[in-house]
């Protein structure tokens, strides 16, 4: 049997059930995207965008769902470790797929803002959830995501109304926590209305050691002069496997940061799709990676010149140690019509170890003739001079060559506007690169 | 202080120090001059434990220590120190934590605790001033977008930071303008003990003449052919090295 044979099936018999624990709006695109992925199967590594990850195999074994959407004991207070100090933030958590409800401080949130589970919004405010669930991130062209789209029951809904800003940054902590292997589907969407203004930070981390697999949808709208900030951090064990893809629409003059941040994991794709859809707009898109081990982590991105006078920036840098593989593939989309259109894209890495394996494909690709691009990948070893030059000042080789690895990654960390996540990252870099952060709660696989 | 025996070293498959005798005893200032090529930089190279580099004959004591035996950050541990000729940038890794690190794992190795981060920050202000660089210097990486005066002066303020017993000072005043090379020679001097040594490697007699080396050498074709005073250097001046060649050809 092959490995989406089993997704079929199950999407056959379990589908009442499905829809019963869902909400409408979620279960109206449910079947088409079923057709989707009756179509589309998982990708091979002969598809271009997925040449890089052999998906399949990740979604061969039998895992887990809990598609009747039982409660899950936790108290995310016991596995919460990423405290980011100083950071006045909207802390919220989310158990596997499902908002976490109960005792939590009561967050101040501005008039007309919502951040709630996803299942809910749909039912309170059907209307807003079906204007952009589905739409920005289709299930015609993505496996994976029209696997999201089909089983996905529960996620996150953040909503900022027109010329609203939200000073406190929202806070989301993913927690894997399961007694069995487990697949989670999770969902997420937001809106930004016009001159809205939010930062979200979302953390990933695993409470048990069990075998996960993620496979996360998220949808962002952003309308004409909002701002998003969008931080995704990955903090999870050596038998966790993501799949994310992230679809972020901008319109005019709308200004986006997405940075991605794997510091400890299995296996991950982080696919970000985003179409700069009106004039002015800009983003900075951002990812750092510090594997070993047997990690792989691929980043994929799509940055779509769809108007004119748009700006695109994006720096990912790898520090990949030991047997680690990682990837890069990066297409910068200039379209006719996309005049004066300024981007930038650079993805550097060390290899540290002979093992280490990167792949990089920076792609530009331009139907437009007044514009201003640049591209370029490097892959290397550190630095023999510094590192000489260190000893002699009596720095050991080991802390030399931490100080130096971190000196790399934090090039993309200083980018972070975010001052007190910026500050931890710092922190969280170097406790990673001296090997004291992959201790996870309860988790005896990474010590 | 030092003591180095016939010592051969290479790099790749040309030899370039071919028997090196040399004697630095506590508090003493020595001068190694010698055309370009004389294997000057390979010596101080080659003492320092740089990787390129392969000894391939010969000893050298350092207090009483095999320092050939010790790697890099061990030599520099015992009090050996050297300010590169070409200074190397670091980018992202701020002159602060760049010399906390270097500080603190020598006093580990000396069995000390770490520096208070309140000493750490006054030793950095208290040296500083010897080499006048201001305080935003701290903040910057390590030697990245310095002029070449600032990397210099750098050397020499991590020369103070760290107190070596030896300091092997390689060409630091090649590319210095009269005021920066002032400084340089000031800050080296008023760090100068009885109990510290110091060589200093150079072409030319101005930075001697501040310095003020008690033992001039001069070094030709990876050995030392001629040891004198001071007035070695004055000689070098301006007869250039053609007599030291001729007589080593004859």
């Amino acid at each position: 049997m092959n490995s989406e044979q089993q997704y079929i099936d199950l999407y056959k018999q379990a589908r009442d059930i499905i829809f019963q624990h869902s909400a409408k709006v979620m279960n109206d695109v449910r079947d088409e995207a079923f057709s989707h992925f009756c179509k589309q199967k998982f990708p091979t590594k002969k598809v271009e965008r997925y040449k890089y990850t052999d998906i399949a195999p990740l979604f061969a074994p039998d895992y887990g769902l809990n598609l009747k959407r039982l409660d899950i004991k936790v108290n995310p207070y016991d596995v919460f470790r990423c405290d980011v100090p100083n950071l006045s933030s909207s802390l919220y958590f989310v158990v596997n797929d499902q908002f976490y409800t109960t005792t939590l401080p009561k967050v101040d949130l501005p008039e007309g803002m919502i951040v709630t589970s996803l299942k809910q919004a749909a039912i309170l405010h059907p209307e807003l959830v079906a204007r952009h669930y589905g739409k920005i991130a289709p299930s015609a062209h993505d496996a994976v995501t029209a696997l999201n789209t089909m089983l996905a029951q529960d996620g996150l809904f953040v909503y900022v109304p027109r010329n609203t800003r939200a000073n406190r940054t929202v806070q989301v902590i993913n927690i894997l926590k399961s007694e069995v292997s487990m697949m989670v589907n999770r969902r997420v969407l937001i809106v930004l209305e016009e001159g809205a203004e939010v930062k979200l930070l979302f953390c990933d981390h695993s409470a048990d050691d069990h075998d996960f697999l993620t496979t996360q949808v998220t949808e962002a709208y952003v309308a004409d002069n909002a701002s998003l900030e969008l931080y995704c951090m990955e903090e999870t064990h050596a038998r966790n496997n993501r799949v994310s893809n992230v679809y972020v629409s901008q319109q005019a003059n709308s200004r986006v940061q997405h940075h991605v941040i794997t510091l400890h994991n299995g296996i991950t794709r982080n696919m970000l799709n985003l179409t700069l859809q009106g004039e002015g707009a800009e983003c900075q898109c951002n990812g750092c990676v510090i594997a070993d081990k047997q990690q792989h982590v691929d980043n994929n991105t799509l940055i779509d010149h769809q108007a004119a006078h748009c700006t695109s920036h994006e720096l990912y840098k790898y520090v990949l140690s030991q047997s680690a593989t990682g990837a890069f593939a990066g297409r910068v989309l200039v379209r006719e019509g996309a005049q004066k259109t300024v981007s930038e894209e650079r993805n550097q890495n060390l290899c540290t170890t002979r093992e280490a394996r990167m792949y990089t494909q920076p792609v530009l690709e331009i139907y437009a003739d007044d514009v201003k691009c640049s591209h370029g990948s490097t892959v290397g070893q550190l630095n023999d001079a510094a590192l000489f030059y260190m000893r002699q000042r009596g720095i050991s080789e080991k802390e030399a060559m931490l100080l130096l690895e971190s000196a790399f990654i934090n090039e993309v960390v200083d980018q972070i506007t975010l001052e007190p996540l910026r500050d931890r990252l710092r922190y969280l870099v170097e406790k990673r690169f001296r090997g004291e952060l992959s201790k996870c709660e309860g988790c005896k696989l990474c010590k | 202080m030092l003591e180095v025996r016939n010592l051969h070293a290479r790099i790749g498959d040309k030899e370039i120090l071919k028997g090196i005798n040399l004697t630095i005893g506590d508090g003493e200032t020595h001068a190694i001059m010698g055309p370009n090529g004389s294997g000057k930089s390979t010596l101080s190279a080659v003492l320092v434990g740089n990787p390129l580099y392969e000894v391939t004959e010969g000893e050298a004591w350092f207090n009483g220590k095999d320092l050939l035996a010790m790697k890099p950050e061990e030599r520099a541990h015992e009090g050996l120190f050297l300010s590169f000729q070409y200074p190397i940038e670091i980018p992202g890794v701020s002159m602060t934590n760049f010399l906390k690190a270097a500080v603190n794992e020598k006093r580990k190795s000396q069995g000390q605790p770490e520096i208070k981060a309140s000493d750490f920050i006054k030793l950095m202000n208290e040296k500083r001033a010897f080499v006048e660089l201001d305080s935003k210097f701290t903040r910057r990486s390590v030697n990245e977008g310095f002029s070449g005066g600032e990397k210099k002066r750098n050397e020499i303020f991590q020369m103070a930071m760290l107190e070596p017993k030896l300091a092997i000072l390689d060409e630091t005043d090649s590319g210095l303008d009269v005021d920066a090379m002032r400084i340089v020679a000031e800050g080296v001097n008023k760090l100068r003990t009885p109990d510290n040594s110091r060589i200093v490697i150079t072409h030319y007699d101005r930075l001697l003449e501040m310095i003020r080396p008690e033992v001039v050498h001069v070094l030709y074709q990876g050995r030392i052919v001629k040891t004198g005073g001071p007035e070695l250097a004055t000689i070098i001046q301006q007869q250039g090295y053609d007599w030291i060649k001729k007589e080593n050809h004859e």
